[in-house]
């Protein structure tokens, strides 16, 4: 069944792949649309210079300190929101503001503020924070008021009511809210590189294939950020059903 | 142990569900609450875990006194195993005496071990029955436990109940006198 399924996503891709290979020959110019072999040469050729990881490891850095800021400041935003509904209502206003605000307008009001080398961290910040606190808080006030009653009866200790009532009934608002906010993080981080072009960045990098007209090499690090993103949702995801299955099977 | 209640009066929406009910209940014993639906059993037992208000009347012997329960609703956390839902309410749980105990009301050995949401309903209402046995608590309250259990199985399960007491008083709201001839329960009418 599992590899049934991992053949029918495989198919997927390679019908993709080669629709692709066949409008790059049909068009005949690597400049306007570089082939997959194309692509692929130019990242054997990139893995192989020191600098294409430096890239890597600075953008990757940057992008998920300001998710991994975010998320906190959303968790503890919102445990302070579902307690205190003066505190819901004075943050409402800001995130409806945060969310309609256009990532673009952020990025060049960031630009007067921050050195470029830490757009994307405030950039990723920026567009992770919203959807973190309005998941977290939805999934709070949702938790199941007989369960909370079952736990004063029975005098469950706040630790155990954390772990054993909230966590698991909060977990899924904050699987979708960090799967959807880390592809926006990915792509405001790198949009906001693009334009604050900090020295050595993936962003950077991806500019400059444009201006030398290097498409070849904008595809792979395209399909670098690709990757990278897949992978890091893939690897939270992991880390995140370790945790729970750690909380509900527990000791026992 | 000596619970008084005087004069309880409740109401919703200025509807009374409650209306001067007084009742004594002395020493470790077990008592069946029965009567119509809608009659206030469920609020008079809200009422004693502090889990509400009553209007006026009051209810003295129960200040200090540990409760556990069984809900209308089984209030399981359905993401737990039935044996995680019993540890998570004890200091020290003793995984083998949870099991033993989970297996003596007709659970199987890998039921147990499931999330409780994959439980059937009357696998749950024992579970939940068991909770409030395995909890140190003065007072055990149950509110229709029984219901939805076959005979076989009520039986069992009442057994179960009445071994794991330990002196406890035990408060249950049911329709059934079967179930208060089986717990050998002095029965109030509301």
């Amino acid at each position: 069944m599992w590899v049934k399924e991992k053949i029918k996503k495989l198919y997927g891709v390679i019908f993709w792949v080669a629709l692709w290979q066949l409008m790059a020959m049909k068009i005949g110019k690597e400049v306007l649309l570089a082939s997959p072999a194309a692509t692929f040469r130019a990242l054997t050729d990139l893995m192989g210079q020191p600098a294409f990881w430096h890239t890597i490891a600075f953008s990757l850095t940057r992008i998920m300190l300001g998710f991994t800021l975010a998320v906190l400041r959303g968790v503890v935003l919102a445990v302070l929101s579902a307690a205190f509904t003066p505190v819901k209502d004075l943050l409402s206003p800001l995130f409806s503001v945060i969310k309609a605000v256009p990532v673009a307008s952020f990025i060049i009001l960031l630009l007067l503020w921050v050195r470029g080398g830490n757009l994307s961290i405030c950039i990723s910040f920026l567009m992770v924070l919203p959807v973190v606190y309005n998941n977290m808080l939805q999934g709070l006030l949702r938790v199941d008021k007989n369960l909370l009653e079952m736990a004063k009866v029975f005098r469950l200790s706040a630790k155990k009511q954390i772990l054993y009532i909230y966590l698991p009934q909060v977990l899924p608002y904050f699987i979708a809210a960090c799967t959807t906010s880390l592809g926006l993080c990915w792509k405001s981080g790198i949009a906001a590189e693009v334009i604050g072009m900090p020295s050595g960045s993936l962003g950077n990098r991806l500019y400059e294939t444009k201006l030398y007209m290097e498409t070849a090499q904008m595809f792979a690090w395209t399909v670098v950020i690709v990757l990278i993103s897949f992978v890091v949702e893939k690897g939270f995801l992991w880390l995140l059903s370790k945790i729970n299955d750690k909380i509900t099977k527990g000791f026992l | 142990m000596r619970i008084e209640i005087k004069n309880l009066y409740k109401s919703y929406d200025g509807t009374p569900v409650l209306e001067n009910f007084s009742l004594n209940i002395t020493d470790e014993k077990t008592v069946c609450f029965m009567g119509a639906s809608g009659r206030g059993k469920t609020t008079l037992f809200s009422i004693i875990m502090g889990l509400i208000k009553a209007d006026s009347g009051e209810i003295t012997g129960t200040e200090g006194q540990k409760f556990s329960a069984v809900f209308q609703e089984d209030r399981l956390c359905e993401e737990l195993s039935a044996l995680m839902n019993l540890a998570i309410v004890q200091d020290n749980p003793d995984k083998d005496r949870l099991t033993e105990l989970l297996l003596s009301v007709g659970l199987e050995e890998d039921e147990i071990r499931r999330p409780v949401t994959e439980l059937s309903g009357g696998q749950k209402r024992r579970v939940a029955i068991m909770r409030a046995m395995v909890n140190r608590s003065d007072i055990v309250l149950m509110d229709e436990p029984f219901k939805g259990l076959d005979d076989a199985t009520r039986a069992q399960v009442i057994n179960r109940v009445k071994d794991n007491l330990d002196g406890r008083m035990l408060l249950v709201i049911t329709h059934d006198e079967e179930d208060a001839r089986l717990l050998g329960a002095d029965v109030v009418y509301i």
